[in-house]
Formats: structure tokens, C-alpha cells, sequence
């Protein structure tokens, strides 16, 4: 087939595209909070003494650095959808910039003979398992977002919508778990959404070619 | 590529976005002798992969995520990061180095490049799709006929037509996003 005839068919086809990015992760976003949402009421629900953790810092925290985790990745995972736009990663910064600055806040905090059983915690079993299972969802629906955009980059947009996932996970697992301190968080919830980030990664590489 | 001619291709693209054929058909040609003369410099004296090849491909490829630029920016960089991310797929597939970079559009070698002419990788992908959607896809595209004409030859609802132009499309650029081509 010659050039010509391609681009004959091309316009054949032209006008306004049937999909607009905008509205892509509008429905890509809006379905991975409510698929999290309710696999977070169908299988945990929230700890039982919700009410008195509510009153507390540690607790809150745990929201705050979840929350600029999954808002961060947002803007970047969108421009990484688009060729040639560039991605605000110093935005991802904050999530740890939180984390580093509650640790610290936390050594003061506590006697060093705390910090062990703080760090460990009661549910890191639980938090590892339940943070990748609950990003799931949200980490197909935003690889399918990116597939429907032409992310120039596959395995790296794959890492961040993992991240974005990963953080929507931690936020609802962070009213199930009963384990507070930001020495557990940084160690387990890390961890956590590292796993979703490595699969995020591992299945751009293989589904977001275009 | 010149602010000026990033200029002249948004304003064609803008347009296109807006249903008018004769800019869109203006811009493909253009780009794609960018895109023809940039793999050209690439490639040198080799004949493998066929630049033609890269050209379509992109063409293709900015057809179907068109969606994906914003009106607002400039087109440049956007063309200039799907044709080298479909050069380095084209090179992948022939089992070349995948360590591609193309310089900058040269602007006024735009539509000077004749391509040359021989059985291309789409021609192949032509076959994969289904009775319907080749037959469409040939009506318009080899033989040159509108959706109208084509409708009529086909027996076909001028809707119809449009659906598996489209579809037979997405069908050949979706074949080359996998690995084998």
C-alpha cells in the first residue's frame, strides 16, 4: 500500500476523536476509588475502635501521607499517557518528604525501646497481603487508561499507575489496620505498594505497547 | 522542526480535530515527509528496515491516539515522540538495535522525498482483518472511492462503512503495537 492510499483512508476517518483524555481518567479514576471502595466495605470495613483512633495523629497521618501518595502520582501517570508531555515528578516527592519528616517525629516521640515493636507492628502479614489485593482494581483500570493514551514509555508509566494504586490501597487499608506509627507504615506499607509498583511495571511492559 | 511550521501543522491539526478533511489530508502529508526524509538520515544506505514502513506506521499511530495531543501545545514534540517511539518498534521487529534517535525534523525537506514502492508491512496487515473490514478499507484507501461510493458498491449503510473503515484501522495499528508484527 502506498502512503497516499493510507492517508486517504485516514481522512476518511478524520473528526473529532470518539475518546478524550480527560473523560478516559475520569472514568479510569473514578472506577479504581470504587472498586477499592467496595472491596474495602465488602471484605474489611473499618477497625472497630475507629472512633478513638480518629482522635489521634498517628492515625490521621496514616491518611495524609496515603492520600499525597495516590493525588502525586495522578498528574504524572496523565502526562505519562501522552507523548512528549512532561511529567511533574518532583510532585511524587511528597509522599516521602511526609514520611521522612513523621519518622523523625516519631524517634523523638518515642523511648528507643519502642521503636522495635512500633516498626513491627501486629499486622505486617495482613498489610502486605491486603494493600496489593485492594490496588488491584485500581491498577487494571488505570493500566487500561493508559493503554487507551500512547504512553511512550511503557514500563514506567506501568511503575507509577502501581504507585497511584498502591497509595488508593493504603488509603482505605489505613481504617482497616490497627497498627499506627510511622515506623510501621514506612516499613510495610512501602513495601506493599513497592509489589503493586514491580507489577505495575512488569504488566506495562507487556500490555501497554501501541 | 521551526515555530514556524509547528505553527502552520497545529493550526492543521486543530482544524482536522474539527472535521475538516483538507487540513487533516494537509497535515499527513506533511508529516509524513518529515517523518520520510528524518528516517531517511536515520537509516543512510540501508534498505532494512523500509523507511516507508516507519512512515506509515507513525501516521497510523498518530491517526489512532490524535486524541492524546493538546490543542493548546505545540505539535512538534508530539509527532517527534511517536515517530521515534515507532521507529524504535519497526527497528525491534526487523531485529535491529533498538538504540534509535532521530534529529529534528528538517523542515524543508517536507513532501520532496518520494517514497519508493513495494509491498508494505501494512499491505500484510491488510489481511488480517476481517472480509468486511478489507474490503472497506481497500475501497477507499487503493481505489480511492469516498464512504458514499463505497456504501453503494457494498450494499452498505454509509454508517456502516464508517464503523469498519474505523475499526479495520484500529485493527492494523493494534497489529503492529504486538511484538511480531
Amino acid at each position: 500500500m502506498k502512503t497516499d492510499d493510507l492517508i486517504r483512508a485516514m481522512t476518511a476517518d478524520a473528526g473529532k476523536p470518539a475518546v478524550s483524555m480527560r473523560n478516559v481518567w475520569l472514568v479510569a479514576l473514578g472506577g479504581a476509588i470504587l472498586i477499592a471502595a467496595a472491596v474495602f466495605a465488602l471484605f474489611l470495613g473499618p477497625r472497630p475502635d475507629i472512633a478513638a483512633a480518629a482522635e489521634t495523629s498517628r492515625f490521621l497521618f496514616k491518611f495524609v501521607v496515603t492520600a499525597a501518595l495516590f493525588t502525586s502520582a495522578i498528574p504524572v501517570l496523565r502526562a505519562l499517557a501522552r507523548p512528549a508531555d512532561a511529567a511533574p515528578f518532583p510532585l511524587m516527592l511528597a509522599a516521602p518528604s511526609l514520611l521522612l519528616l513523621a519518622i523523625a517525629l516519631e524517634l523523638v516521640a518515642l523511648p528507643q525501646a519502642q521503636w522495635r515493636p512500633a516498626l513491627v507492628g501486629t499486622n505486617a502479614f495482613y498489610c502486605l497481603t491486603l494493600i496489593p489485593l485492594l490496588g488491584l482494581g485500581p491498577l487494571a483500570a488505570m493500566l487500561a487508561a493508559l493503554k487507551r493514551g500512547a504512553p511512550t514509555s511503557p514500563v514506567l508509566a506501568g511503575a507509577v499507575a502501581g504507585l497511584a494504586a498502591g497509595g488508593l490501597a493504603a488509603i482505605f487499608y489505613a481504617a482497616y489496620c490497627t497498627d499506627d506509627s510511622p515506623l510501621f507504615v514506612a516499613t510495610w506499607y512501602s513495601l506493599a505498594v513497592l509489589m503493586l509498583t514491580v507489577l505495575g511495571a512488569v504488566a506495562g511492559r507487556m500490555v501497554l505497547r501501541w | 522542526m521551526s515555530p514556524e511550521t509547528d505553527a502552520r501543522l497545529s493550526e492543521l491539526l486543530r482544524a482536522a480535530l474539527g472535521g475538516d478533511e483538507a487540513a487533516y489530508d494537509r497535515f499527513l502529508r506533511d508529516v509524513a515527509g518529515l517523518v520520510r526524509a528524518a528516517a531517511r538520515r536515520r537509516l543512510g544506505v540501508s534498505t532494512e528496515p523500509d523507511p516507508e514502513d516507519i512512515v506509515q506506521e507513525t501516521l497510523l499511530a498518530i491517526h489512532m491516539k490524535r486524541h492524546t495531543w493538546r490543542p493548546d501545545g505545540p505539535v512538534g514534540p508530539w509527532v517527534h515522540a511517536i515517530a521515534r517511539y515507532k521507529m524504535i518498534d519497526v527497528f525491534r521487529r526487523k531485529g535491529r538495535v533498538v538504540t534509535v534517535d532521530i534529529d529534528d525534523f528538517v523542515d524543508d525537506l517536507a513532501g520532496e522525498e518520494a517514497e519508493t514502492v513495494h509491498e508494505r508491512d501494512i499491505e500484510r496487515a491488510l489481511q488480517g482483518l476481517t472480509d468486511g473490514q478489507r474490503e472497506v478499507v481497500s475501497a477507499i484507501s487503493l481505489e480511492g472511492r469516498s464512504i458514499a461510493e463505497t456504501a453503494a458498491r457494498l450494499n452498505m449503510k454509509e454508517n456502516a462503512v464508517r464503523v469498519a473503515l474505523h475499526r479495520g484501522l484500529a485493527a492494523i495499528a493494534t497489529r503492529f503495537g504486538k511484538s511480531d508484527g
